[in-house]
This record gives C-alpha cells, structure tokens and sequence, in this order.
C-alpha cells in the first residue's frame, strides 16, 4: 500500500473507539495483510495472580487486525464484519510485554474472506494465540 | 430426627453475594469493560453496559466484534469459576468472608475460543449467560450467548475449552 493509503488506514483504525481504549497501533498494512501493536497495560490484566493480558483483549486485538487486513484487500471491500473468528491460545503472554497480531486473507470471494492470524509477544518464535475467521465483504457486486 | 434450622436468608445472600464480588473485582480486564455480574442463586447473568469505548464502527454506530469476543470470554470464564467456587464455598470447604483476590482459587485458561456473530450489536446494553456443558477434573466446555432487547434475538455466541485449575 502506498504510504498515503497507509497513513489513512491507520488513522482509520487508530480512530475506532474501542482500538482507541485498547491503545491499539497499526504497525503495516497492505494487500491483505495487516499487524497492529497493542502495548502492555496492567487494565488489560485477566489473571491478577500471574499477570497475564485477558483472553479478551487478545481477542479483540485479533478481530481487529482481521478487519483491517480484509480492508486492504485489493479487491478494496467497501466494508467489512465479522462472521466468526476461532483463537486458539497457545501459551500465557509474557507479563509487561506488548503484543503484536499479523492477520492474512488468504482466501477472498465475492462475499466471504477468510483470515488467518497470529499473535506474539517478544519472542516472535513462540506465538501467544492464533486465530481464523471468516468475514463479510461488503460493497463489491 | 430434626433437621438443623436453616440459616437465615439474609446470611446466605450475603455470603454468595461477597465470594461473587471477590471473584469478579479481582480481573482488571472486567474493571476495564465495565462488566457486572446478576446472580439469581447460582445462576448468573453478565451485564456489558453501554459505554462510548466499546463502539468499534463510529459510523453505524455497532459495538466492536472484539468487544462482543471479550464479553462473552468474561462471562463464560467467570461462569466456569463461579461454578467451582459455588460447590467448595457450599460445602464448607471454603469461608468467602476470607475470600480476597489474592486468596481466591486459581481461574482456569482459556485453551481456545469460538465466536458466532449472528447480528451487529447495537449502542445500548448487552447481557451475556454461560452454561457449562463439562467440567472434568482437567477441561471444561462452556458455552454463551449474549443478547440485547430481545432475548430470542441474540447477538453473538460462543464456545469455549478451558484447562481447569490444579486441585492442591
């Protein structure tokens, strides 16, 4: 994507109330593909014995990064929304560290994309969760 | 034989009502999405009340997809625990006027979740329930729905495993 379109797309997303709440930053965006930054915040915490950031929240941050990625599809959706998104949590995220979601269409109809996306903390090798989802692609026919 | 007089009503609510709130104000995440929780004996009713930041489209305006993820994470993961602290404080093995979030029993993990979306949430209130259909001694599967105006209208489900506390 070129770096107008980007600028756009960020503060598109950036501006969304509840990307805003979560500090939510988007990172790269492009062809269908997206990442977007959410920094550590103890409000985020959903085990207050370990620390460790609510399922929730990564959720959202994964939604999110779905969304956008479905958006800078080529095929350029007019709009988009969630049909279903699986996460699979893979290990607890590292107290006091960020966490970054990359998102991918891998498959795009008419109607239907389909997303993957993973999550990690500072160490990239060992993802914190991943996701599929299936998304509407609104505006097209 | 005479049976023990039962305790007074007000003692037992009270009871219930304190574990609850000690289970709830423990998880920040909770604090953050503005989620309380309606307790009618065991049975337990999640409230998301409508709050500008949980609004992801501004244009619709729609609640975010995330938002809705996260209200129905919450409300099955404390519905899970709040079924196991029922049982322990029930029987005794449990005092909830010593219950504090540091004391309280350790919350299961979440292993993997999945979310339905059926209908764009709108810019009001959203209540959750959760029923766990299987609590084992290692995993659980519980399910939830959430709704707003209408009950037989709900606006996104879900189903969910969650690896169970170790038992000390």
């Amino acid at each position: 994507m070129t770096p107008d379109k980007t600028k756009i797309a960020r503060q598109f997303i950036e501006a969304l109330p509840h990307a805003r709440a979560l500090g939510l930053r988007l990172v790269a965006i492009g062809e269908g593909m997206a990442e977007i930054a959410m920094p550590w915040d103890p409000k985020l915490v959903g085990d207050p014995v370990t620390g460790v950031i609510a399922g929730g929240a990564v959720s959202a941050l994964m939604d999110t990064c779905g969304g956008a990625a479905v958006l800078s599809h080529p095929v350029a959706p007019g709009g988009t929304a969630t049909l279903d998104l699986r996460i699979d949590y893979m290990r607890p995220a590292t107290p006091g560290q960020g966490i970054l979601a990359r998102a991918e269409v891998y498959h795009m109809t008419r109607s239907v994309a389909f997303v993957r996306a993973t999550a990690t903390d500072d160490d990239p090798a060992r993802p914190v969760a991943t996701a599929t989802g299936a998304f509407t692609v609104e505006g097209i026919r | 034989m005479r049976r023990p007089k039962p305790e007074p009503v007000q003692v037992v609510k009270e009871r219930r009502d304190r574990a609850l709130a000690a289970l709830v104000r423990g998880v920040p995440y909770i604090q953050f999405l503005g989620v309380s929780f309606d307790r009618r004996g065991d049975e337990l009713t999640a409230v998301l009340p409508f709050d500008e930041k949980l609004i992801g489209n501004p244009l619709l305006p729609a609640l975010h997809g995330g938002a809705t993820a996260a209200f129905l994470e919450v409300t099955a993961l404390i519905e899970l625990a709040w079924s196991l602290l029922w049982e322990q404080m029930e029987s005794g093995a449990l005092d909830p006027a010593q219950l504090t979030p540091e004391t309280m029993p350790r919350l299961p993990k979440t292993i993997d979740f999945t979310v339905d979306y059926l209908r764009s949430g709108l810019p009001r209130d959203a209540y959750a329930r959760a029923r766990v259909n299987r609590s084992g001694r290692r995993y659980a599967s519980v399910h939830v729905e959430a709704w707003q105006d209408n009950r037989g209208r709900p606006i996104a489900q879900a189903t969910g495993h969650f690896l169970m506390p170790a038992r000390e």
